[in-house]
């Protein structure tokens, strides 16, 4: 139900309903003429020739006006619409959207709830749970993943075998349930233009991409200090922090010299949406396996 | 056009304000029936036209119903067709066809369709033969309206209205036929477990099939039909229309047979009052057309007979045209009038519209592709440099049968599909499709290039269709 702000507003839009019914009445009433002994003009003439008798209105459509007011009477102390009284059916468009969402769950919960039980992996393994998965997948991951699930940039490659939080069946469900925030800071400020460069290349070196060797050395020196924390001194990463493995060729953002310079430099904020909540787990569990099934033998 | 105002005239019971009220209740009218050539065509309409409509929903077809509308599956079955709703293109052809037959017809010889065709005409027809053959003819009908409830009474009026309803119910479970699988409705029918629309709607189709053309009957056509208003501006002077010819009528009067009546300043119309009598609308034809007239000829038939009769010739009630009747034409300049502009006009739209249609089923592909780009990821760096797009594609087979169909890309250079090329779809569905295309990241400029996905079916190489998409490379 939708509050007023104050109690005045309330009181208002009730006297206004209430008004409204009452002017509908009066004007009824007021052009209720009796029947007249004899039939009379108005005396009024339009286009020269046209004139009104004072015949009263048709009984039938009198009777269909008076059937108007009945019903809104009837409609406003069942269903709201007189202030904020909720009407008798305590009836609201929320109310019917989580009736509706109830009885959906009684009905589909069983098919969703049935793999709950079993291990993500047999899950996997299951044509029907995947094809079900895929159509979820459609609806709810597509927009950011691809239809192929095969990521964009930002939003990582669902079907290789790297994983920057993990690959592990629970921790890709635990991603899907309470989403991830990744953050890569800005070192701009710390490691000056030229020492974000140097880094760049050393980091183009680890996955064995095109580099200046000079300043992958120089780079090297810099890495140790600053970013061996999250992406370890060999440049794996760390999947309790997100922290993407640098020694491979799954780049989220990409691995031009240029690109990655922008990343060191401004940093990095990303997130996966939390969908625990809007899903519920059995469905998350037949997602999770889903996207199981796509990176499987890699 | 002349249409001359109807006279008010007293109703039943004469309230206060009669003198000067416009209003007149309605009268119940008891029509004569009639035989004759515009009668027989009219019956010869009735049962074509009933055998379709009644007829239909049992022919089969490749073991379903031959014509089905089935709007839970989205489906429309006419016979060997199977229309989706993304034919809705071919139904907006179909009514636009009808309006313009509707306009040509009526432009040659006035309200062909509702003196002739018209389902309300149609069943009134059905209707008024039940009354006739359960409680006489019109002089026998009256009598009936007249005498007081006694037992007879009561049991002619009983079966008259069990017989239409009987009739009225079979309709509205016939048309519900055609929405709903008629071996499921039987069923439902013997154990009288209809679903709630299917009996709302068979008893909302048999209720008002009851009440129009039992009980409502010509008020139909004055008050309620829309089409009956706007006939009008489809005619013009030389349009046929049903005439009375005054000048040869006129003075009417009673004579005896055999007597010569033009020496007694008589015309030929002996005001016998038939052609009211038969009148489904309950006018007086002699005073000219009226915008009541819905162009039975009822009326011609009953004349011609009178005529038959008193060995006069027979046309004194007659198709005719306002110019014909003026300037005393015969059949030969009638028929020469038929080819005017009005009428070359409606038959050309009519004619091209057909055979649009025609063409437009002949040449109809029973597959449709819909290319989807994702939206999201626009251009995805594979590993080894190269560039994938990702789209979706819905395959639709509209067909009966399951078919298979093999994707290809073309339009840049080293374009191709990464994974399956072959997509099963099964009878009468639709199949979405995940496609990754990839084209190595020199072939084409940064951003927007087309390219075209081709689809075709494997059993059968002239069942294929080319998309038009687009493919994108970063910039």
């Amino acid at each position: 139900m939708a509050d007023f702000v104050s109690g005045f507003w309330n009181v208002y839009v009730m006297g206004l309903v209430a008004l409204s019914l009452l002017f509908c009445v009066f004007i009824l009433v007021s052009n209720m003429t009796k029947r007249p002994e004899k039939v009379e003009l108005h005396g009024h003439v339009w286009d020269e020739t046209l004139a009104e008798y004072n015949n009263p209105l048709p009984k039938w459509w009198l009777y269909l006006f008076w059937i108007t007011i009945i019903f809104s009477l009837v409609y406003l102390a069942i269903y709201p619409g007189f202030g904020n009284k909720q009407g008798l059916y305590k009836w609201s468009s929320v109310g019917q959207y989580e009736a509706e969402m109830a009885k959906a769950e009684e009905r589909y919960g069983p098919i969703f709830n049935q793999y709950l039980k079993q291990d993500l992996l047999a899950v996997a393994a299951n044509p029907e749970a995947n094809a079900m998965g895929q159509r979820m997948f459609l609806t709810y991951c597509a927009q950011c993943h691809g239809s192929a699930a095969t990521g964009a940039k930002g939003f990582p490659n669902l079907t290789d075998a790297e994983w920057n939080w993990g690959g592990e069946p629970e921790t890709i469900k635990t991603t899907i349930m309470g989403g991830r925030m990744g953050v890569m800071p800005p070192f701009g400020p710390a490691l000056g233009a030229e020492g974000v460069k140097d880094v760049a290349n050393y980091v183009r070196s680890l996955s064995g991409l095109a580099h200046d060797s000079l300043r992958a050395q120089r780079g090297k020196e810099l890495f140790d200090q600053q970013c061996v924390a999250c992406h370890q001194a060999d440049g794996t990463g760390n999947p309790m922090l997100g922290a993407p493995n640098l020694t491979n060729d799954s780049w989220l953002y990409g691995s031009s010299e240029a690109t990655i310079i922008e990343t060191i430099t401004n940093g990095r904020q990303n997130q996966m949406p939390a969908f625990g909540e809007f899903l519920g787990e059995a469905k998350v569990h037949l997602l999770a396996a889903y996207v199981l099934s796509l990176s499987k033998g890699k | 056009m002349n249409s001359t105002a109807p006279q008010p005239q007293s109703a039943g019971a004469p309230a206060p304000q009669d003198q000067n009220s416009f209003y007149a209740a309605r009268k119940k009218l008891q029509v004569r029936s009639t035989t004759g050539t515009f009668a027989t065509w009219r019956w010869v309409l009735v049962w074509f036209t009933q055998l379709i409509f009644y007829g239909l929903p049992w022919l089969e077809w490749n073991d379903r119903q031959a014509v089905l509308f089935h709007l839970t599956e989205r489906k429309f079955y006419v016979f060997g067709w199977v229309f989706w709703p993304q034919d809705v293109f071919y139904l907006a052809i179909l009514l636009i066809i009808s309006a313009y037959a509707l306009f040509f017809f009526t432009a040659i010889a006035g309200r062909l369709w509702c003196g002739y065709a018209c389902p309300q005409t149609v069943y009134t027809e059905i209707f008024m033969w039940i009354e006739e053959k359960i409680e006489g003819d019109r002089n026998a009908r009256i009598k009936l309206d007249k005498a007081p409830l006694n037992a007879r009474k009561f049991a002619l009026r009983g079966a008259k209205y069990a017989t239409w309803a009987l009739v009225a119910l079979w309709t509205g479970f016939t048309f519900v036929a055609y929405f709903s699988p008629i071996d499921e409705l039987l069923q439902s029918a013997a154990t009288f477990s209809f679903g709630p629309w299917e009996l709302f709607w068979i008893l909302f189709y048999g209720a008002f099939t009851y009440l129009f053309a039992g009980h409502l009957r010509e008020q139909v056509c004055k008050y309620m039909c829309p089409y009956a208003r706007f006939q009008g501006v489809m005619f013009d002077p030389d349009t046929l229309i049903i005439t009375y010819d005054e000048a040869r009528g006129e003075p009417r009067g009673p004579r005896k047979k055999g007597t010569d009546h033009k020496a007694a300043g008589k015309g030929d119309c002996i005001d016998c009052g038939i052609c009211v009598q038969v009148c489904p609308t309950g006018i007086d034809i002699r005073n000219g057309l009226q915008y009541e007239c819905i162009g039975c000829a009822a009326c011609i038939d009953a004349c011609d007979q009178v005529m038959d009769k008193m060995q006069y010739p027979r046309g004194l009630i007659r198709y005719s045209t306002e110019n014909a009747m003026k300037k005393h034409w015969g059949m030969r300049e009638i028929l020469a009038h038929v080819l005017r502009p009005r009428t070359l006009i409606y038959g050309t739209i009519l004619a091209s519209l057909c055979v649009a249609l025609a063409w437009g089923l002949a040449t109809r592909s029973t597959l449709r592709v819909d290319v989807i780009r994702d939206r999201a990821s626009l251009a995805t760096e594979l590993a080894d440099g190269s560039i994938q797009n990702v789209y979706r594609l819905q395959v639709m087979n509209m067909t009966e049968a399951p078919r298979s169909f093999v994707l290809q890309v073309s339009g840049l250079e080293g374009i191709q599909i990464r994974g399956e090329t072959r997509v099963e779809v099964p009878a009468a569905a639709t199949h979405s499709v995940t496609l990754q295309v990839v084209a190595p990241a020199n072939a084409g400029r940064p951003g927007a290039n087309t390219i075209y996905v081709e689809v075709e079916a494997t059993d059968d190489p002239s069942v294929a269709t080319r998309e038009e998409t687009t493919f994108l490379f970063p910039r």
